[in-house]
């Protein structure tokens, strides 16, 4: 039971952590106003940037930094097209998950072939990781995992209690209203999608090395739209979309707990529970929703 | 006291092939309550968002206390001392009022310290006797209210020349009262205003000067002491004499046409809109619904014509219940509907104006056969249309919303109007229309109305309603405050109905 606790408890954090990375840039972004769904893409060509800096430099902090960076830019590229040029949120998201398919594909082929690369190290925290059943669970993980949850607190903090804060919120609900104040829009809204790529990006390098060490074609399958049901799920507020995440990542958990018993040949039905609890919770908090008012929609000055 | 505190030299502002102003110069002193007077179209809103950065180009020279300025967005236009209070407000309902004041300051540091701004807003409040709790949510406040914290908002970002756009239309007659005792106070100390508006009376009431604007251009400015009445005004405003008065004659009444009995519903967000409202309307006379908008005057309408299923009560149209019919059998019992927002449901605005026109009576013989349209007869009778309500179309076939405001609202009057109803519901029919328009589309209603139909009047415009309507129902917070015959109907007995005061 104490060894079952343990697993379970590792697989859920392991899991929630790439979402809740990924969810903590698009409640920013999602804030302002844009929907996101590039963030797949994004996470995706940061799983294989990761693996990637990590084989040249030999080192996974260089691989984060190249995945944060290239998710950097993929944010800057989102923005152009869909602030500065309007395009649509949805077709430009969709283009960059096709987009990440294809690239990550023909670079992994190029210069690594799903090469094994130094993954993150983990740093057991001295005496708490020393301690019975959580210990092991809970404080002895690599950077990321701790980063993610030391963010959310400051997350938080920026959203609500900062200027920065205040102009994000206010661009999402309203950007005629901070225009008329003197607030740049545009700027804003290119500051959260490049936070958000970032997000993306360092996510993404937690899917290619946190536990495996290596890209496969295709790994990121489906997380970044999980994070997105996150986000939305966490009410874009940073606090709940932790519980959000580790909400998924439990279900993940039990699927690959339950592989192995009787009701192992159904596990698909787990698979769908995430989402399904998204719309039901969905329907059920629809009136209390955090969602922007103007979100999905570009801004033209006149 | 004749200083001047901004002069607008030679503004001309183009919206692709659009010129919106041409060749415009404004002085405004300082400490003076200047009107900006016009139609809809005139350029009003238009000159006011160049002076407060609201566009990305200007032409000519701004020059604010005798300094030639270059306004590239609000941010100068705020650093300067402008500020605005758009017709549309521009605050963020899902924020508390103290983040709406304190949102985009330079000032602020990092890491907002919002109790001391608060403290500062709240003694501004109490100088101009406007409070407003800094910690609710904007949403929770009256529309009065959030007009007061946009002035509040302007003041604390220490405007010295304020500019209201169009203040009055969402006001009570007792909020206009208050806004123009603010207005007073803060001219008192230095403050300058201007107060835009095609409201005549409002303007002899409060203002020092006038601008008319007209077609884009300066047509005129005034001292208001000089003007002898608001006909030398309205004059001014048109670019020719006006009638201000619709001629009406005494109503005959040919029998009951809308029955509502103890008709109730909720809103959009399930809360009760309409309660227990009773009136019935006979043919031959109009009855004014009055009201500050928002006060269950939508979802009345929306029960009757069907676009909204009533929590109780019934309604009977031309002795038949609808109370449970769908728009379209509503429509087959002879009533018509001119609504509220042309764009959102009077028409479909990409469309073209003959398409606009089958759309509402496709089924029926002469339009369609077997359900394939007769274009031919469609198109001769949009024609007919057009000619006959005065839209001004190149042709038929012009997509509806390359048509002005006003032969928009002509149209859609015209095409609910030749559908011969027993029921007409006329919602703000006049919105945005210029003195022509109104009056035409006025002597159309009233036409109806001689003819026998039973005609419902939703508005806004006290002047309106008072001058057009036999009986004026007032509603407060979807109740009946009252009904008021036109001989006792004034602003005076009105106005304490609308605010909800019951002696």
């Amino acid at each position: 039971m104490v060894d079952f606790i343990t697993n379970f408890l590792s697989a859920d954090i392991r899991t929630a952590t790439p979402l809740i990375l990924a969810a903590l840039g698009l409640v920013f972004s999602e804030r302002a106003g844009i929907v996101n769904i590039g963030t797949e893409g994004i996470m995706l060509t940061g799983a294989l940037l990761g693996c990637l800096g990590s084989s040249l430099w030999g080192s996974s902090l260089a691989g984060a930094l190249l995945a944060i960076a290239g998710g950097a830019i993929m944010g800057f590229i989102f923005a152009f097209f869909t602030v500065s040029l309007r395009a649509n949120q949805i077709v430009v998201g969709m283009a960059f998950n096709i987009f990440a398919g294809g690239f990550t594909v023909t670079l992994n082929r190029l210069l690594l072939n799903g090469a094994k690369v130094a993954g993150f190290p983990k740093y057991p925290i001295p005496i708490l990781s020393k301690l019975p059943i959580f210990g092991e669970a809970l404080f002895n993980w690599p950077i990321p995992v701790y980063l993610a949850f030391i963010a959310v607190p400051l997350c938080w903090f920026v959203l609500y209690k900062t200027n920065s804060g205040l102009k994000i919120r206010a661009v999402g609900e309203n950007p005629k209203a901070c225009d008329t104040v003197g607030i740049n829009v545009f700027r804003n809204r290119y500051g959260v999608l490049v936070f958000s790529g970032m997000m993306a990006g360092i996510a993404g390098s937690f899917v290619s090395m946190g536990q495996l060490s290596s890209f496969t074609e295709g790994m990121v399958a489906g997380k970044g739209f999980m994070a997105l049901a996150v986000c939305v799920f966490g009410n874009y507020s940073p606090v709940s979309v932790i519980l959000a995440g580790l909400l998924f990542g439990a279900a993940d958990a039990l699927k690959y707990r339950l592989l192995t018993t009787s009701i192992g040949g159904y596990y698909q039905f787990l698979n769908m529970l995430p989402y399904f609890i998204t719309i039901v919770a969905l329907c059920v908090f629809a009136r209390r929703s955090n969602k922007p008012a103007s979100s999905g929609v570009a801004y033209r000055k006149e | 006291m004749a200083e001047n505190i901004l002069e607008m030299k030679n503004i001309t502002k183009r919206f692709a092939s659009v010129v919106a102003n041409e060749d415009v110069n404004l002085i405004i002193k300082k400490g003076e309550v200047h009107a900006l007077l016009g139609e809809n179209g005139a350029g009003k809103s238009t000159l006011m968002n160049c002076l407060y950065g609201m566009y990305d180009s200007y032409e000519g020279e701004i020059y604010f206390n005798g300094q030639l300025v270059n306004i590239q967005g609000p941010k100068n236009a705020i650093a300067l001392g402008i500020g605005m209070v758009h017709q549309h407000f521009m605050l963020i309902p899902a924020l508390t009022v103290i983040e709406n004041v304190v949102l985009g300051l330079k000032e602020n540091k990092n890491v907002l310290d919002l109790d001391s701004a608060a403290k500062k807003f709240t003694k501004l409040g109490e100088k101009y006797n406007m409070e407003i709790d800094p910690w609710i949510k904007v949403e929770q406040l009256s529309v009065g209210q959030q007009q007061r914290l946009e002035i509040l908002k302007a003041l604390y970002r220490n405007a010295k020349l304020l500019i209201l756009d169009e203040p009055t239309a969402v006001l009570t007659p007792g909020e206009v009262d208050g806004l123009f005792d603010m207005i007073s106070a803060l001219t008192s100390e230095g403050h300058t205003v201007i107060f835009i508006s095609h409201k005549l009376n409002e303007i002899m009431r409060i203002c020092d000067r006038c601008t008319v604007l007209r077609l884009g251009k300066a047509a005129a400015t005034v001292a208001i002491k000089d003007v002898k009445n608001r006909q030398e005004l309205a004059a001014l405003m048109v670019g020719r004499e006006v009638q201000l008065t619709t001629e009406k004659a005494p109503a005959r009444l040919r029998g009951e046409k809308l029955v509502v009995k103890n008709l109730s519903c909720n809103n959009d967000r399930g809360l009760p809109a309409v309660k227990n409202v009773s009136f019935e309307i006979h043919g031959g006379e109009i009855l004014g619904i009055c009201g500050v908008d928002g006060n269950g005057q939508s979802e009345l309408i929306h029960c009757i014509t069907g676009l909204r299923e009533p929590a109780g009560g019934q309604i009977y149209i031309n002795g038949t219940e609808s109370t449970k019919l769908n728009p379209r059998q509503v429509l087959k019992l002879g009533i018509s509907h001119i609504p509220e927002d042309r764009h959102k449901y009077g028409m479909v605005g990409p469309m073209e104006i003959d398409e606009n026109l089958a759309l509402i009576s496709y089924k029926e013989a002469l339009y369609s056969k077997k359900g394939i349209l007769k274009w031919k007869w469609i198109r001769n009778h949009s024609q007919e249309v057009c000619d006959d309500y005065n839209v001004k179309t190149p042709s038929v076939r012009e997509i509806a919303n390359n048509l002005s405001g006003g032969n928009q609202q002509k149209f859609v009057v015209g095409r609910e109007l030749e559908r011969a109803p027993g029921v007409l519901i006329a919602v703000h029919p006049s919105r945005g229309l210029d003195i022509g328009a109104t009056k035409y589309i006025q002597s159309q209603i009233v036409k109806q109305r001689d003819d026998g139909t039973a005609v419902m009047m939703v508005s806004t415009e006290l002047d309106e309603l008072i001058e057009l309507s036999d009986r004026i129902l007032v509603m407060f917070e979807g109740e009946v405050m009252g009904i008021v015959e036109q001989k006792d109907a004034t602003r005076e007995t009105l106005g304490p109905l609308m605010a909800g005061l019951k002696e």
